[in-house]
């Protein structure tokens, strides 16, 4: 089961799960190493992340930039806090939107699962200010695009 | 437009929810509420003052009574985030499937 799930944990967390048929290595370096996260680190289709720095280090810098291509895009900085790797990552992250969210520690953990791995992502969950101004980042646009196309074809 | 901490809040007691599941079958009382629970009706009265601030539910007033009912907006909202969340880190682990596939490959190729 390769499904994810996204679930809400006590008082303001939220808890993602998800399996990958890769070993913790190799998901551990997809999460840290800069090249490879921007192959897959942007979200909805019509997204790219043309710039990434990460420093995993303790007190290393992360920083992410997304464009839609139309001259639409925000970015995200952070540092990292704890690294144990192949197992363990803990992050601060705020979005710029382009005022600063409040920081969200994230906490991601790698644990091996039969030949793949177990990702587990804990995070806080953003203030209404906040989850409003991700929003509006034009994510849901894209998704409100499609469906606005959808509901054409039906009609026709 | 409720606050989103104090409605998250809200919804970490058990009991809480509990409530919140019963409503979502429609209207209650407060009585109506705390049978199913075992609980005095002032501890129930406790819990509903919590939901409503966190604008998780609304009361009325009838007569005496002053049933209570979810508030569709305050679900809707948490639910409409914790969906658009969904949908990006779906996306996201989708692609990382093939970034992963692509690195053992690579990984094979060296090592023949």
């Amino acid at each position: 089961m390769n499904k994810l799930t996204l679930e809400l944990a006590g008082d303001c967390h939220v808890i993602g799960k998800r399996r990958f048929a890769a070993p913790p290595e190799a998901v551990y370096r997809a999460h840290t190493e800069a090249e490879l996260m921007q192959k897959w680190l942007f979200g909805p289709d019509g997204w790219s992340m043309p710039v990434c720095i990460s420093e995993p280090k303790p007190g290393g810098r992360l920083r992410c930039e997304w464009s839609d291509g139309q001259g639409n895009g925000f970015y995200l900085t952070g540092e990292y806090i704890e690294l144990e790797p192949y197992s363990r990552i803990v992050h601060v992250e705020r979005m710029h939107l382009p005022d600063p969210t409040p920081d969200n520690r994230v906490e991601t953990t790698f644990q091996p699962d039969g030949n793949g791995t177990l990702l587990t992502l804990r995070m806080t969950l953003p203030d209404e200010q906040a989850r409003a101004a991700m929003l509006a980042t034009g994510m849901e646009e894209g998704m409100e695009a499609s469906y606005a196309r959808l509901d054409k074809q039906i009609r026709r | 437009m409720p606050d989103l901490d104090t409605a998250f809040s809200a919804l970490a007691d058990p009991t809480r929810r509990a409530i919140l599941a019963k409503l979502a079958e429609g209207e209650a009382t407060v009585m109506e509420l705390a049978q199913p629970f075992a609980m005095s009706q002032p501890a129930i009265s406790r819990h509903l003052k919590v939901l409503e601030g966190a604008g998780l539910i609304v009361r009325r007033v009838e007569g005496t009574r002053r049933p209570c009912r979810l508030a569709p907006d305050a679900i809707r909202q948490i639910d409409q985030w914790l969906d658009m969340m969904r949908a990006a880190l779906a996306k996201n682990y989708d692609r990382l499937d093939s970034v992963l596939a692509a690195m053992q490959s690579e990984k094979e190729q060296e090592n023949e």
